[in-house]
């Protein structure tokens, strides 16, 4: 194992080995990254219209600015088979590990056939049977749970070939629950992939009052895991590094961290205007759009024509009205039918019959 | 041939890794060396690749069962000492409980918290932590008192789909034994009468229960009969079996080891005082440790939680009354 500590990226060619192991072409696995950016990005432009006429409750949390690293994450996880522990900026990565639209439109507009069913809201949801745990607002915490669960398959012989990720920002790198839950998975050689997406602020606290190492990238060594840091606005680097990072925990060199340097596009919600954010920070090289970078790599590379990305945009766009509208119609929960318990059991238990303790099946 | 309170645990755990595949246990220092109080003792042994040390790491324990248990697994964690489970206490109300809540998903995870305080302890190695669980919705939360229920509840806290804490009292860990962990088989979620009376009803829960009784063996000598009712569960609360003993006796004393704000004993007199009122023949008590951190001195420490003379004080302010 031991550190590799990549900080000069190499500038990724379309022929270079195959980002994943699956099927995909890396021509296809960049279409296929680029079309849940989209629709991430079209579908969080939507949230934040809802939000502002008012049609939302609570809050509204955006991936915008994220959506390079997280689909890159998504689409080169493999689904039903690898975990994935998203975060508050991972639409693009919900969106290419397979989470429909819906879950989304019905848990931030409260539909009782969301998968939250109205219990909770907007970034948290998940569907922990299909390997997307939920995510707490607690933030670091996930990574322990990521931890477990695959503990659990080590001990159920079923690890073999399975990764699980998660995401935090750079302010949950302060967090002890971070740190436990690191450790852990390095002391237990996990095959855990751990996106630290630093996109400059945690709410409004910049980098210089959240940590004081050079670069998040440098605890990698501490914990006796591999680190890479990546450009996360550009999606050939994103594409290149992190489909290494999960290629190294697949193979069983234990856990992977990538920091991925960037800027949040938006506020920490769509009630924040991040008037803290200084114009030098957003003029800077990491406050470019990595959906335009994306654009630009596509055309460029023959990956896809503006024609073809039009398309995209317009069927996309549809698709997003069409979650909006069906969430929109459903019904919302019923207090006065709500089953308000929050235990599985249901008690009283009835006296046990025999004196032999009950053996589980 | 008698067993002790720990060894019901310990016995407890072996059937558990014996009967359900599904059974693992996580925590510090509980492989090879068996645990701070041995109620692990030889099973990592016997059960090789079932039992792992932890990192001193109390948040990423419970995270860590919380995942297994989502991917099928029965996790048995054991908190050192239950003070440490306030590194936890994240994990433990905010993921663990609310999961089945907001996703339908039960957790079934069993935490077990060495509780309460002996001599020497201390404000770190002391604490009693059920009132604090207990107010928050999605946790099981069991204080057992006798050999058997240590056994036997902890078969049944593994079997149940919610998380559990599991308070054990390290008092009774060696002092309280039994002839076998055989025992009257009450499901979770029913207290027992431990001693019939008629005059008062005592409400208590782990090592309390015992000094209750021997308070109330004392008051039997001035020809008062007091009732004990064991809670052994404090979520979920009996309080049709505390209620149906108040009826009987018209008198409640409450006693609990925790910080007297608020918490179980409160919890007790509250619900009888709203349900039951017009069953009381006097100002329903509450006796509980004092209201500072639990004192290193023996001396202090017994002085801080309740005792079999405090008891017996506080009865005869309630039978006089």
């Amino acid at each position: 194992m031991g550190s590799h500590c990549l900080k000069s990226i190499p500038v990724p060619h379309l022929d270079m080995p195959p980002f994943t192991d699956g099927a995909l072409s890396n021509r296809d696995f960049l279409r296929s990254v680029f079309l849940s950016m989209l629709r991430a990005r079209i579908l969080e432009n939507k949230l934040s219209s809802l939000y502002k006429a008012g049609k939302i409750f609570g809050g509204v949390y955006l991936g915008r600015g994220q959506e390079a690293v997280s689909a890159t994450l998504g689409t080169a996880l493999i689904q039903g088979t690898d975990i994935f522990a998203p975060l508050i900026r991972d639409q693009a990565g919900r969106t290419a590990f397979g989470e429909p639209l819906l879950d989304c439109t019905r848990t931030y507009l409260g539909s009782v056939q969301g998968p939250m069913r109205g219990r909770d809201g907007n970034i948290h949801r998940g569907r922990p049977k299909s390997g997307i745990p939920v995510m707490i607002s607690h933030l670091g915490s996930q990574v322990s749970v990521v931890a477990g669960m695959l503990f659990a398959r080590r001990l159920q012989g079923r690890l073999a070939g399975c990764v699980g990720a998660t995401c935090v920002g750079d302010g949950a790198t302060s967090t002890g629950a971070f740190h436990e839950g690191i450790n852990l998975a390095a002391v237990e050689k996990l095959p855990l992939v751990l996106i630290v997406a630093n996109n400059q602020f945690a709410y409004s606290t910049p980098n210089h009052r959240q940590f004081a190492c050079a670069d998040l990238v440098e605890r990698a060594r501490g914990y006796g895991i591999g680190g890479f840091a990546v450009d996360g606005t550009d999606l050939l680097a994103c594409a290149s590094v992190i489909t290494e990072a999960i290629r190294r925990a697949r193979q069983g060199l234990g856990p992977q961290m990538v920091v991925a340097r960037l800027l949040r596009l938006s506020g920490h919600g769509e009630h924040d205007d991040a008037f803290y954010v200084p114009k030098e920070v957003c003029d800077d090289h990491y406050g470019r759009d990595c959906l335009d970078v994306a654009m630009r790599q596509l055309v460029e590379n023959g990956i896809a024509t503006p024609e073809e990305i039009h398309v995209w945009q317009d069927q996309i766009a549809e698709e997003v009205q069409r979650a909006v509208a069906q969430a929109q119609q459903e019904t919302p929960p019923d207090p006065y039918n709500e089953d308000w318990t929050a235990l599985a059991t249901r008690f009283p238990l009835l006296v046990r019959q025999s004196a032999t303790p009950p053996v589980c099946p | 041939m008698s067993v002790t309170y720990i060894e019901a645990i310990r016995e407890a755990q072996e059937t558990l890794l014996r009967n359900d595949p599904r059974v693992f246990l996580y925590g510090q220092d509980i492989a090879t060396f068996g645990g701070a109080f041995k109620a692990t003792k030889g099973l990592a042994e016997m059960f090789p690749q079932r039992v792992f040390d932890s990192p001193i790491s109390e948040d990423a324990m419970i995270g860590l069962a919380v995942g297994a248990a989502i991917e099928g697994l029965r996790p048995i964690v054991e908190m050192q000492f239950a003070d440490f489970s306030s590194i936890a206490f994240n994990q433990i109300v905010n993921q663990a409980a609310t999961h089945f809540y907001r996703t339908g998903m039960p957790i079934p995870i069993t935490v077990r918290l060495p509780s309460g305080g002996t001599a020497g302890s201390g404000p770190f190695h002391s604490q009693s932590m059920e009132g604090i669980y207990a107010q928050y919705p999605g946790l099981v939360v069991l204080t057992p008192a006798t050999v058997s229920d240590a056994y036997h509840m902890l078969i049944d806290a593994v079997a149940l789909d919610d998380p559990v804490i599991f308070c054990e009292h390290k008092f009774l860990y060696r002092w309280l034994k039994a002839k076998s962990i055989n025992g009257d088989l009450l499901p979770i979620g029913q207290a027992r009468i431990i001693r019939p009376g008629k005059h008062a009803t005592v409400v208590a829960y782990s090592a309390m229960v015992h000094e209750a009784v021997r308070a109330a063996d004392h008051l039997q000598q001035d020809g008062w009969n007091i009732e004990v009712v064991d809670l052994r569960s404090v979520k979920p609360l009996d309080i049709d079996t505390v209620l149906a003993s108040v009826a009987r006796t018209g008198r409640l004393l409450a006693v609990g080891e925790a910080f007297p704000w608020g918490g179980v004993t409160a919890e007790v007199v509250a619900r009888v005082t709203e349900e039951g009122f017009h069953l009381l023949d006097a100002p329903p008590q509450r006796l509980n440790a004092r209201d500072t951190p639990v004192p290193y001195h023996p001396k202090l420490w017994a002085a801080h939680r309740p005792t079999p003379e405090s008891i017996c004080q506080a009865l005869r302010k309630l039978l006089t009354f």
